[in-house]
């Protein structure tokens, strides 16, 4: 980046945005009307948003603006970001990246929404998804893969890909994004951006379309973790429409960001540097690690010995949830119903048949088998026993260390098509993020190098509600170096 | 043969909560179509339930009523199954662990005797929506105002021997829920309905038979009548050798019989699994003591206080405790007349009742109030009235003609006691059947009532009738 000249408005975090907001170099309307002239220009050739929301965002940034000459602007106000179509706003289409919904105007905001919204920020539109959150490259989505900035060869991760993309391109400065097994911090990796997913039950899932209820969490992704956490401050907090939502104060995860590192112990499970880890995306790893222990960090070898249970487990559970979850979705209230049924059941059957893609129909009826009598015990208890195990693991880990450190995917992006007919493969690139769903501790991914021109992402997990700590010690890392600056050619 | 039947009810009581047991909507009945169904109602993506405090609350008052042990942990499971006015594909429900386990209930049998009915569980579940089948020219129309709504499920130890006892447990229950406060027991709205799991064996037999379900009972007689043909049905298929099968079946009013539904191998597997949307539902001690805090006085405890205290029958208190304000109102008239606790329970198990039931009212709508008719009772007690004359007067007081003395006052009724009045109207009856005097005088003792018949009615029923007796007498004698 060329220092001597002012940074481009595009290039901002959101930390110097607000900055600049506040200082009145430019409007938020000037503001956003640059990222939706950017969005037009790089969307068609990237599909990170399925829907764009120029004029709501054009009125949005207009009252921002007018908020910040009365003086009640926050440091969000006038900020634009992007919602993962996951997330349900109030007459905007809401699609969770399916032909089931293509139609559905959300007649009402998720949480997450309306706390944003609260905050001052401008929504610029809806970004691309795997459908309903199934997969890990998003290339479920009814509405075409998203493509990878850093190469438009490569697939963004998923489930929140479009958001990941996005953001990676500078068509936004940050964006929602939902994690169940990895769908945050795989496409953050990817896409060499920070991305957290917190402690389940500290953002509300209220309005937030499920996919698999006990795993699922929303959070941030932006460029650095000081952006992650301003974010996270907005969207977190205790809502008494969810009742998985944990009433405990959100801390000021900005002021707490500059901690030093001195005296950290950073727990190397031995199980994510083993066997399937990309060597190259090791040593890249081993690096940002290195760097770690150049800022005091203490590093520690621990064993998660449950690990390689996390995927048949995740694979159970999650399904069984989602059989049950997308159970409503059956053409007679809202949605895709098909032609001319004939009778209720050709209702049913056509419609779903036709509204669902094939990883969405696959996992409903995965689960639909796991749950069924005689089968429940073998798969859906087992499963929720082995997940036990895998929480156990982790609190004789935090026992002895502060955070976990590893590679979020055992590699870099892949190609788009390379693993569509794999869906084992394809699954093993959340091996490492898919535990922590499991356990429900927050995780967070930051880029931390490349592999040729694709990204590499460090994950770190920590203990519950220990958000400040992971985004503390992702910034500490993001002083000392320049990863998350690095621009995708061509944006 | 001898034949022993086997009955397990489980009862579906509505709570009677204002909102819905997972969302804010109202649960009042009879609204336009989907006026009072929510985002939650509907199952829109992204909506969450969360639990209806009272909803708990009054479950758990069930539970201590029966004398059940009352879960502090329960879990609620997804039933799932599809049916267009289920909106979410799953029912939240109770499955592995419900509120209430373990309780019982006593019931009365015809016999005298009473015998303890078990009951198994009671679990908090939502109830779905309606569909319609009529006026949508061959659609059906699909109401979710119900859906969500709180609904206690009882399910009964197969205890019940036969449809009379499975009709009066079913009444006990429903005295119960309504005692508690908890159910407006209204049958016809479905409040209170009833699925009976029957089976029938041969008498010694251990083994139970195999059984059939009849859904969606909702009136005492249809349950008992489901239940005598079902009866019937079992036992003459088994005696012609044939087999029940396992099933579920659908009572027709109508024809007055049973017939299937859907058989065993056409039940869903409702892949029931806790329902991650919520948490466990943990009860500490201190939610649980405010619940028996709130607990009324319970229909048996009430009875068994109504016959010590008041030195009733065990009868007379049973109906008198059958609905607790009937109960208040009987205690309400004791109280204001202050007496004679037994002349009160007359008047209400005998005039009032009949009233109440010529009009089809309810205790609670009588337009004779408890003060009211606690005013009648003071002056037949102070002998202003007779019996009789009270009743002319209790009509006039149903009637709203005012408080019993002023109709008293306004129509002359005030009986006369005084000799001189009452001795001049026997002397003119005398004087107006010398042959009839002549009769009884030679020894026609059968006589004197047509006297004392001619002064009451000469004196238009007011003379004092204990007054009349003694002073004919006297007279009659000469």
């Amino acid at each position: 980046m060329n220092s001597s000249s002012p940074t481009a408005m595009h290039d901002k975090t959101i930390a110097q945005l607000s900055a600049s907001l506040a200082a009145g170099e430019f409007s938020s309307e000037e503001l956003t009307r640059v990222f939706l002239a950017r969005i037009e220009q790089f969307n068609p050739g990237l599909n990170a948003f399925i829907t764009v929301t120029a004029e709501p965002a054009l009125a949005q940034a207009r009252a921002a603006d007018q908020r910040r000459r009365q003086g009640e602007a926050g440091p969000l106000a006038g900020v634009p970001i992007a919602h993962k179509d996951i997330f349900c706003t109030n007459g905007v289409r809401t699609s969770c990246g399916s032909r089931m919904l293509d139609r559905f105007i959300a007649p009402y905001d998720a949480t997450v929404v309306e706390k944003l919204n609260a905050a001052g920020v401008v929504m610029l539109g809806k970004t691309n998804m795997d459908e309903f959150a199934m997969g890990s490259s998003n290339e479920t989505s009814f509405y075409g893969p998203v493509r990878n900035p850093w190469d438009l060869d490569a697939v963004p991760g998923g489930s929140s890909g479009g958001s990941a993309a996005a953001v990676a391109a500078r068509l936004t400065p940050g964006a929602t994004g939902t994690d169940t097994g990895g769908s945050i911090r795989q496409p953050a990796a990817l896409c060499g951006i920070t991305g957290i997913k917190p402690t389940y039950g500290r953002v509300s899932r209220w309005g937030m379309i499920a996919y698999a209820s006990s795993l699922d969490q929303g959070g941030p992704m932006a460029r650095t973790a000081e952006d992650c956490a301003l974010l996270l401050g907005a969207m977190a907090g205790f809502d008494p429409r969810d009742s998985t939502s944990v009433d405990r104060p959100v801390p000021d995860y900005v002021a707490l960001l500059d901690q030093p590192l001195a005296g950290l112990k950073i727990g190397l499970p031995k199980e994510y540097f083993g066997e399937g880890l990309d060597s190259e995306v090791a040593r890249v790893v081993e690096a940002a690690i290195a760097e770690y222990r150049k800022l005091g960090a203490e590093t520690v070898d621990i064993s998660l010995p449950n690990s390689q249970l996390a995927i048949p487990a995740y694979y159970v559970i999650a399904p069984a949830e989602c059989s049950s979850n997308l159970a409503r979705f059956d053409g007679v209230r809202y949605g895709h119903r098909c032609e001319n049924p004939k009778d209720l059941l050709d209702l049913y059957t056509r419609s779903r048949a036709e509204g669902f893609g094939a990883e969405v129909t696959r996992r409903i009826l995965v689960g639909t088998f796991a749950l069924s009598a005689g089968y429940y015990d073998a798969y859906y208890l087992k499963a929720q026993q082995i997940r036990r195990l895998i929480s156990d693991d982790f609190r004789r880990a935090f026992a002895q260390v502060d955070v976990i450190a590893g590679p979020t995917s055992p590699t870099v992006a892949f190609n788009i098509g390379e693993k569509v007919d794999d869906p084992i493969t394809m699954y093993l690139s959340d091996i490492y993020t898919i535990a922590v769903n499991l356990a429900g501790l927050p995780g967070l991914s930051l880029p931390v190098g490349f592999v040729g021109q694709r990204p590499v992402g460090l994950q770190l997990i920590g203990n519950y509600f220990a958000e400040d700590r992971l985004l503390n010690v992702a910034h500490r890392y993001q002083q000392v170096t320049d990863w998350h600056q690095r621009v995708p050619a061509g944006f | 043969m001898e034949w022993e039947t086997v009955i397990g009810l489980e009862i579906h009581a509505q709570l009677a909560t204002q909102s819905k047991i997972f969302s804010g909507a109202s649960t009042a009945y009879g609204a336009e179509p989907n006026t009072q169904a929510c985002a939650i109602d509907l199952g829109l993506p992204g909506v969450l339930p969360v639990l209806n405090r009272e909803a708990a609350r009054m479950a758990v008052m069930f539970g201590l009523a029966i004398g059940a042990d009352v879960a502090h942990r329960s879990v609620f499971a997804r039933k799932n199954y599809f049916y267009p006015d289920l909106p979410k594909g799953y029912q939240i429900s109770q499955y592995e662990l419900p509120v209430v386990q373990k309780g019982q209930l006593t019931i009365d049998l015809e016999d005298g005797t009473s015998k303890v009915i078990g009951i198994t569980r009671a679990h908090l579940e939502e109830d779905a929506g309606k569909s319609l089948h009529e006026d949508f020219h061959g659609l059906s129309g699909i109401d979710l105002n119900r859906a969500g709504t709180p609904l206690l499920e009882i399910v009964s130890e197969p205890d019940l021997r036969s449809a009379k006892e499975a009709v009066a447990y079913m009444k006990k229950l429903h005295q119960m829920v309504v005692y508690l406060g908890i159910c407006d027991g209204n049958m016809q709205e479905g409040s209170f309905r009833c699925d009976a799991n029957i089976s029938v064996r041969r008498k010694g037999d251990p083994k139970f038979g195999t059984r059939a379900e009849i859904k969606n009972l909702n009136s005492f007689r249809f349950v008992e009548r489901a239940i005598e043909f079902e009866i019937e049905r079992q036992i003459d298929l088994i005696e012609s050798g044939g087999k029940v099968v396992q099933e579920t079946r659908l009572y027709d009013p109508d024809q007055g019989e049973t017939r299937s539904m859907r058989g065993k191998e056409e039940a869903n597997d409702y892949r029931y699994f806790p329902d991650p949307d919520l948490l466990p539902l943990v009860l500490d001690d201190e939610f649980i003591a405010a619940a028996r805090a709130s607990l009324p006085e319970l229909p048996d405890g009430k009875k068994q206080r109504f016959v010590e205290q008041y030195g009733l029958s065990s009868y007379d208190a049973g109906v008198l405790t059958a609905s607790r304000e009937l109960g208040d109102y009987y205690e309400a008239t004791v109280a204001a007349l202050g007496s004679e606790p037994k002349l009160c329970a007359n008047w209400v198990m005998g005039d009032l009742a009949a009233f109440l039931n010529k009009d089809n009212r309810d205790i609670g709508q009588s337009p004779v109030s408890a003060v009211q008719l606690a005013g009648l009772l003071r002056r037949i007690q102070d002998q202003t009235i007779s019996g009789k004359i009270a009743k002319e007067v209790f009509e006039a007081l149903w009637a709203g003609e005012g408080d019993a003395d002023a109709i008293i006052e306004k129509r002359g009724l005030k009986q006369i006691t005084d000799t001189s009045a009452i001795e001049k109207v026997i002397d003119d009856v005398i004087a107006a059947n010398p042959e009839q005097l002549a009769q009884y005088r030679a020894g026609k003792d059968k006589l004197f009532g047509f006297f004392v018949g001619q002064v009451m009615k000469l004196s238009k029923g007011k003379a004092n009738p204990q007054q009349v007796n003694e002073l004919l007498a006297e007279k009659l004698k000469g």
